[in-house]
């Protein structure tokens, strides 16, 4: 049995475009306008919470890739001083934490309800299905905003 | 050319080079350099109102003009504060004479067990010169609660009890600002790095 010529065009165009767009995803260099990842804790963060409002404003995990995002910089946009892991942070007062080792990071913060945050830090993605990996991730957090 | 003229061009043409020397220096003095996490802007470091193992009242205007590395633990502490307090005893010595502009503050978050004696024979163990801070229960509490600093006590089958606390070590410019705090785990070589940034302002 043959198929016919366009059901084997039906089938050959997407099979090339997806095969093309895992070519660039695993090959093509990746590019970002900062290493820095930003996080802000808003006004009234801690009002909404003493209110009784189960706020999450940031995520339980924050992942973080070395040599492209390795940098963590928070924002106390709240009234009252925020305890992030290793630090306290007055109102207005910003963190920049860099990362220098892969690993899990625990910290106790009071942004979260439940008072804890991990932070993951991973190499730098040079084989292509590490750098997929990472751009699907990177996709997915973007379209869950 | 004449020696006149080299005489007049020779300083000249040096000062020139240093112009460019200095501007061409990269922003080591910058904070934003560090590998602690840089806290902006820096604000005055919250105050201590501690007796130190030195006999005298601990608070930290007595060390304006140092660089302060300040961090909590307590005497009994058979694991975090050993590394800590070997690693800050590790940068001073590397530092070499400039050392001397560096003072450890070492505040325990175990008023009930580390009276002055004790934090001063723990600390003297890794550096003479680091001073610690002691207190009232309520004094600890309220050191802690300004730094964000968190401490459980874990009580064991045989009535004896462990610690576990907060473990960065806050960086205080010689201006009395909290500038950075170094999270716990990084090498000597990383404090001597900033430390020399910090000493340079």
């Amino acid at each position: 049995m043959t198929m016919s010529r366009p059901f084997r065009m039906f089938l050959l165009v997407p099979l090339a475009a997806l095969l093309g767009a895992l070519v660039w995803a695993g090959f093509a260099p990746i590019n970002v306008a900062s290493r820095e990842k930003l996080f802000e804790i808003p006004k009234g963060t801690y009002a909404r919470r003493m209110a009784g409002d189960k706020v999450e404003i940031l995520p339980a995990k924050i992942h973080l890739t070395l040599g492209i995002e390795d940098v963590l910089l928070l924002r106390n946009l709240d009234e009252v001083p925020q305890v992030f892991g290793p630090t306290i942070m007055m109102p207005g007062q910003s963190f920049r934490l860099p990362f220098e080792r892969a690993a899990s990071y625990q910290f106790v913060c009071s942004a979260h309800a439940s008072g804890q945050m991990t932070i993951d830090v991973e190499d730098e993605p040079v084989m292509p299905w590490n750098r997929i990996r990472w751009r699907v991730r990177q996709w997915r957090e973007k379209q869950a905003g | 050319m004449s020696v006149a003229v080299m005489r007049r061009l020779v300083p000249v043409l040096l000062s020139g080079a240093a112009l460019v020397a200095s501007a061409a220096e990269p922003a080591s003095t910058s904070t934003s350099m560090l590998r602690a996490g840089v806290l902006s802007p820096a604000m005055p470091a919250p105050s201590l109102v501690l007796s130190g193992t030195d006999g005298k009242p601990l608070g930290l205007e007595r060390f304006h003009g140092k660089v302060v590395m300040l961090a909590f633990g307590f005497s009994n502490c058979g694991e975090v504060c050993p590394i800590t307090l070997a690693t800050l005893a590790g940068a001073r010595r590397k530092l070499g004479a400039e050392a001397g502009a560096v003072q450890v503050v070492y505040v325990t978050v175990d008023p009930e067990r580390d009276d002055a004696a004790q934090m001063r024979k723990f600390l003297g163990s890794f550096d003479p010169s680091f001073v610690g801070g002691v207190g009232t229960r309520a004094q600890i509490d309220a050191a802690q609660k300004s730094y964000g600093i968190s401490s459980t006590r874990t009580v064991h089958a045989d009535g004896s009890y462990s610690i576990g606390h907060s473990s960065s070590i806050y960086l205080i410019d010689r201006a009395g600002r909290l500038t950075a705090v170094m999270p716990y785990g990084h090498p000597v070589d990383d404090f001597v790095h900033d430390l020399k940034i910090l000493l340079r302002e």
